[in-house]
């Protein structure tokens, strides 16, 4: 299995859980139906002009129904974001299998699960709604609601334990690392250069190469570049995680956003992010450290909000190992890797696990805060969504792409904030692609279907799909794709004992055989070294005759022709003194008087009919085959 | 065509070795350090491991003999790679004089922390040996930066291609921080080079790990080969019994070390000792380079063992409440202190000026927590001498006491033992020990694991005889039809299979005989017999037939016999027709006829029917 993501767009539909007691959400009037009817109002809200569900936030899981997991041998996970189902799945599911991700994935992902665990514990809700999702009902409610696909199968989130039950099933790797699967196939993590730790697999045995290239990037910033090299040759390329937004170029939203932050604070307002605790957040803080100054901002604090800020802040802190190769010369010097170190010991970044406590005393503005969670449905985000949503002054800007911002500021409205969207995606781009593709050349490209049509709302926008050729071969959810690849070879190795027992002739200058009789063991998926046959016991072979053949014994097959005049001087040589040929449409026939015998000669096949005398018989066989090699 | 076969089945193992293999003195301590630099070639490729110097030499035996190597020739076309397995000096000392001075640009690997630790160390040692002993024709700062543009970094499990047919690959070797063992390997060939490690875990560091990689060859280090060491609990306890007495009684504590490595240990153990006991007396560490050290702790805090992984962002082990910078000034307070200072065999720089200043004092004490090596002042305590000739002829006299405390961290006999256990080699070849104890390990090792075990001396080659399996590609459709053919469907059972081996160029592939035919486009050439077989029957012939086909139904109960419409019989595809006799009517000839390939069955079935049928058929 590659991958475990969440799908987290689910919770748009819920009501934001506020760390505070907020008037505004514990009023709103609960929906009621077309026809009067009110039983749902403990359930749906209306807030805003829509209609959200009040109730802890559910997430949609993968697809659990159509395959039995508990067959699934092995999960590789590709990058943090990607392995936030893993709980679900190790712990519910009947999974005993490995999983395989490197550590900085591990333990980053885990800050993540750690951070969503977290806020929504924090707030217990009363009420878990579940008549809504009734199909019935489901039916008569308004958009997006009515139109959410399998809301049976959306979970509440799990718990701490499940977290740490699931991540003790992970096994960590390094890039590179070649990791033996039950003797079949080996995978291998490549960097892809998205984030800390991320990876692409290679899936390979001795002659067949899949590569699994999901979130990647080919911009420089903090990780490992993505290593192309090694995904060349591949029989299938399966490509996924590309950039949600692939209109907006990283750069160009990284200066927007720092001017935008700028002009908000200039004119005294606030500024949130939301944001993960991981990832982009890195790489912002690093262009306002060079920033900040020239922007005359050195007297703002910067806040970083989350229970797991200060995990995260060390964590990328040791991962040198994982970064791009300028940050891991800082570590020789030695100093830490990113600027935010920096930014720490000079106060002008201060990070706390939530609002309540420090923060509280500490707290000036005007200020930034960078704070999930992004979808603005849970997290320290809700108190400052609420705290600042009615001023003009301050801004919200939007980072991360996981999330539509209209949706996500929808139970907010009406706002007197100003929202500003730069989104930052470093993942590959279409242009980007069609250049990777023409580097690895991969004999086949398997992508989601979304890939290979231009965007429903820029249907006029062909650039925006993968174009290759031969044209790649598109998936859907739960279908099941062939890939036209046939196995030809496999690898076995031949011991020095076997090899001696081989005779190698040369046929074509260049090209020499050997027949192998051997008896081949096969034992984890794995064929051991042949061995030469055993020769019967003594005791049987007395007997040989008088028994039954067992099975089938292999007799070479034959090749070659017997030339006329040479097969009649040896038969004269062997003490056959009558020998008489006669010439034949196809070849010549040969007859031996005496003992009764016919030979025909043709081409590509000899015929030895003869009275039943096995050692005449014998005989004649061994003299032909003389002239014949055995393959 | 012969003797190409040999060539391939008989590769051979060179293993050049460079070990100075010395001293011992000083009772307990039965430690070398010699420069580790061996010189392996492994099917045609030649690998360098370590690039080390020795430490008690000040002249050119100082570091190894290049000329072993390729008298003629550059380094660079001789070698593939340099493998460098951990910081310290005697591993790695010798890496700039070998590739700026000698003159080397291949590859050199190591791993991160060692990548960012060593230059540090060279250059300190190049300070103490140019700047302060005013020697020449010493590699410069220069060259150490440019040595070390030379180093590739590799991850720990990392495979490593050097080249098509060379990689390498990292295992945690838990001697220092950044040490690592590295498998080489050629095709099917390996080798494991261990470097120094360390099987127990301590207070930093995590234990050496590899798996049953099943190396042709284990290089293992031999430093502790007849010790078993006591438990590590007691030696701390002692150690710490022994500094606290001492700063009790009001005396100073000096602890000779090298900035990175044990020094970090023995800090942690101080550390919180410190803070159990409540202790105030003041702790110092050398200024410079330690501090840097703790820094790259810190950073490089993936490759600790797994306690201070998994504590570090509440609170880093290394950044240290009790223990602060030393001062020169210092040395002259009163009152007790412990000071760790470097370096560590007492051969020069501030652990020699303080332990000058110290020694006369019987109630101070001087702690040795590693090796010394011959000629360094450190050798020289503890080999018992307590009237030192310094510069000047000055004459020192030590009262002080003098302690040894092995911290080192390397693998006692035990440990040595359970990493064989763990990687199963074939041979194993024991160096970097002495050997008196190397013999007496080796004995073991050949005992329990039965398996070669040998022991260079410096300067000797070593062969070793491999048996190398050739690989060859086994076309599925030929593996998946003899899987078939096995009479039961047992998978463990051993399958008989027949095949083709073509060899072209250099590849070797195994395909059904069609298919070789057919690729090399040639007929096949189809041999049948035809036999006639007498039979009294006065029956009519499908009578015959019929009897036959009982006779043999009975009989092959194991294939298919079938009686076809046109009266003829067949047993699998062999045809079996009668015929009346021409002149005898009572006769009944029957032609058996099958190809080459049905030879036995064939053979076997005219036999048969040549003692005729049963007499008595209902």
């Amino acid at each position: 299995m590659l991958d475990c993501g969440l799908d987290m767009t689910s919770t748009l539909n819920f009501l934001p859980l506020p760390l505070v007691q907020s008037p505004r959400l514990s009023k709103l009037p609960g929906w009621v139906l077309k026809d009067g009817s009110m039983f749902l109002d403990k359930e749906l809200k209306e807030c805003s002009g829509h209609v959200f569900v009040d109730s802890v936030p559910e997430f949609c899981l993968p697809e659990t129904e159509l395959l039995d997991l508990s067959t699934v041998d092995v999960i590789l996970i590709s990058n943090y974001h990607c392995m936030m189902a893993l709980p679900y799945i190790t712990e519910y599911t009947g999974f005993t299998g490995t999983v395989y991700a490197t550590e900085p994935t591990v333990q980053i992902g885990r800050l993540l699960m750690e951070e969503l665990v977290n806020s929504i514990e924090r707030v217990p809700k009363a009420q878990s709604a579940s008549m809504w999702k009734n199909k019935e009902v489901q039916r008569l409610l308004p958009a997006p609601l009515k139109d959410a696909v399998e809301v049976s199968m959306w979970r509440k989130c799990y718990t701490m334990p499940e977290v740490n039950a699931a991540l003790s099933k992970i096994q960590l790797v390094g890039y590179s690392q070649k990791i033996e699967l039950f003797g079949a196939v080996q995978v291998t993590p490549l960097s892809s250069g998205y984030a800390l730790g991320s990876s692409n697999w290679i899936i390979q045995s001795h002659y067949e190469k899949v590569s699994y290239v999901s979130g990647s990037s080919l911009l420089t910033t903090h990780p490992q570049p993505m290593d192309q090299a090694s995904l060349k040759n591949s029989d299938v390329l399966i490509l996924t995680g590309l950039t949600q937004i692939p209109t907006a170029n990283p750069d160009g939203m990284v200066g927007e956003f720092c001017s935008n932050l700028a002009m908000t604070v200039r004119n005294g307002g606030n500024v949130l992010v939301p944001c993960y605790p991981s990832g982009v957040i890195y790489d912002l803080l690093e262009c306002l450290y060079q920033y900040i100054d020239s922007a005359g901002l050195s007297n703002v604090p910067f806040y970083f909000i989350s229970p797991v800020a200060n995990s995260s802040l060390e964590f990328s802190q040791i991962f040198a190992e994982w970064l791009c190769h300028n940050k891991q010369t800082k570590v020789y010097l030695p100093e830490p890797p990113f600027p935010h170190a920096e930014l720490i010991q000079t106060n002008k970044l201060k990070h706390y696990p939530s609002i309540h406590g420090d923060f509280s005393n500490d707290f000036k503005q005007p200020c930034v805060v960078f704070t999930g969670h992004p979808s603005l449905r849970f997290g320290d985000v809700v108190h400052f969504m609420e705290l600042w949503g009615k001023s003009s002054l301050n801004t919200v800007i939007f980072t991360e792409p996981d999330f539509s911002y209209l949706d996500a500021l929808a139970p907010y409205q009406p706002l007197a904030m100003k929202c500003v969207y730069c989104p930052i995606d470093t993942r590959l781009n279409f242009i980007q692609v069609s250049k990777l593709l023409k580097e690895v050349q991969p004999l086949h490209v398997v992508c989601p279907e979304q890939y290979t049509q231009p965007p429903p709302t820029q249907s006029h926008r062909t650039d925006l799909m993968i174009d290759c050729q031969p044209p790649a071969m598109s998936y859907r959810r739960a279908e099941v794709l062939t890939l036209p690849y046939k196995r030809r070879y496999e690898k076995i190795e031949i011991m020095p004992d076997l090899a001696d027992s081989l005779v190698p002739l040369e046929i074509k200058p260049g090209i020499s055989l050997a027949t192998v009789s051997a008896v081949l063991h096969t034992k984890d998926n794995k064929h051991l070294p042949p061995k030469p046959p055993q020769p019967p016991a003594s005791k049987k072979r007395k007997r040989v005759s008088d028994d039954v053949p067992e099975g089938k014994s292999l007799k070479p097959l034959l090749s070659g022709s017997i030339p006329m005049d040479q097969f009649v001087q040896t038969l004269e040589k062997h003490g056959f003194s009558d020998v008489k040929v006669e010439d034949t449409a196809k070849g010549h026939i040969v007859l031996l008087q005496e003992a009764e015998t016919l030979i025909q000669l043709e081409e590509d096949s000899t015929h030895i009919i003869c009275d039943n005398d096995e050692p005449l018989r014998v005989k004649l066989r061994d003299l032909v085959l003389k002239f014949l090699q055995k393959f | 065509m012969f003797s190409w076969f040999f060539l391939l089945f008989c590769d051979v193992f060179l293993v050049f070795c460079d070990v100075s293999l010395l001293f011992c003195c000083c009772p307990g301590a039965g430690q070398d350090v010699g420069r580790s630099c061996i010189l392996v070639s492994i099917a045609g490729k030649n690998v360098m491991l370590d690039c080390g110097m020795h430490m008690g030499y000040n002249d050119d035996r100082r570091f190894p003999d290049f000329s072993y190597i390729t008298q003629n020739g550059r380094l660079t076309d001789f070698l593939d790679c340099v493998i460098i397995s951990h910081f310290h000096l005697d591993h790695c000392g010798a890496l700039p004089y070998f590739s700026e001075m000698v003159g080397y640009d291949g590859p050199i690997y190591m791993s991160h922390p060692t990548k960012a630790i060593c230059p540090i160390l060279l250059e300190d040692y190049r300070k103490i040996t140019v700047d302060k002993k005013g020697e020449t024709n010493f590699f410069t700062s220069q060259m150490i930066k440019d040595c070390m543009k030379k180093v590739v970094a590799v991850h720990l499990h990392q495979t490593v291609q050097v080249d098509e047919e060379l990689e390498i690959k990292a295992y945690y070797a838990g001697h220092v921080l950044g040490a690592a063992m590295f498998q080489i390997k050629v095709g099917c060939e390996s080798v494991v080079y261990t470097g120094d490690y360390n099987m127990t875990p301590d207070r930093h560091l995590g234990a050496a790990w590899i798996d049953k990689c099943r190396p042709d060859l284990l290089i293992t280090e031999s430093t502790y080969a007849t010790t078993i060491r006591d438990s590590k609990r007691c030696r701390e306890r002692d150690f710490l019994k022994k500094v606290h007495e001492t700063v009790e009684r009001g005396g100073k504590v000096l602890i000779p070390v090298f900035a990175l490595g044990r020094a970090q240990e023995l800090c942690i153990l101080l550390e919180t000792f410190w803070e159990r006991m409540n202790l105030k007396a003041p702790i110092y560490f050398s200024t410079g380079l330690t501090e840097k050290a703790n820094h790259y702790y810190k950073l490089f805090i993936t490759w600790t063992n797994q306690k201070i992984r998994k504590t570090f962002v509440q609170r880093n082990m290394f950044e240290f409440k009790h223990i602060k910078a030393f001062d020169r000034a210092f040395a002259d307070n009163p009152g007790p202190m412990v000071v760790f200072a470097t370096p560590g065999m007492l051969h020069a720089g501030q652990s020699l000026q303080i332990f000058r200043k110290w020694a006369g004092n019987e109630k101070n004490m001087v702690i040795m927590p590693g090796y010394c090596v011959q000629g360094t002042v450190g050798h020289k305590i503890l080999s018992g001498q307590r009237k030192l000739e310094m510069e000047g002829r000055q004459i020192l006299e030590v009262k002080m006491q003098v302690e040894y405390m092995s911290f080192s961290a390397h693998a006692d006999a035990k440990g040595i033992m359970q990493l064989i256990r763990q990687a199963e080699p074939r041979n194993v070849l024991l160096v970097h020990g002495e050997a008196k104890k190397m013999e007496f390990l080796r004995q073991k090792i050949e005992q329990e694991f039965h398996v070669s075990c040998f022991m260079p001396a410096n300067g000797e080659t070593t062969t070793i005889l491999t048996n190398p399996s050739i690989p060859v590609d086994i076309s599925l459709g030929l593996l998946k039809r003899e899987t078939a053919i096995g009479a039961a469907p047992d998978a463990k059972k051993p399958k008989l299979m027949h095949g083709t081996l073509l060899m072209k160029d250099n590849s070797f592939r195994l395909v059904s005989p069609e298919q070789a035919l057919k690729e090399l486009g040639l007929a096949e050439h189809q041999l049948r017999f035809t036999c006639r077989v007498h039979i009294q029957d006065p029956r009519k012939e499908h009578e015959t037939v019929l009897r036959v086909y009982n006779h043999l139904k009975g009989i092959l109960k194991d294939y298919s016999v079938q009686h076809l419409p046109d009266g003829s019989i067949t047993v699998e595809s062999i045809l079996i027709q009668a015929t009346a006799h021409s002149e005898d009517q009572g006769t009944k000839v029957l032609l058996v006829s099958w190809t080459y390939q049905d030879e036995e069955l064939g053979s076997y079935l005219t036999s048969l029917l040549k003692k005729g049928l049963p007499q008595s058929t209902p």
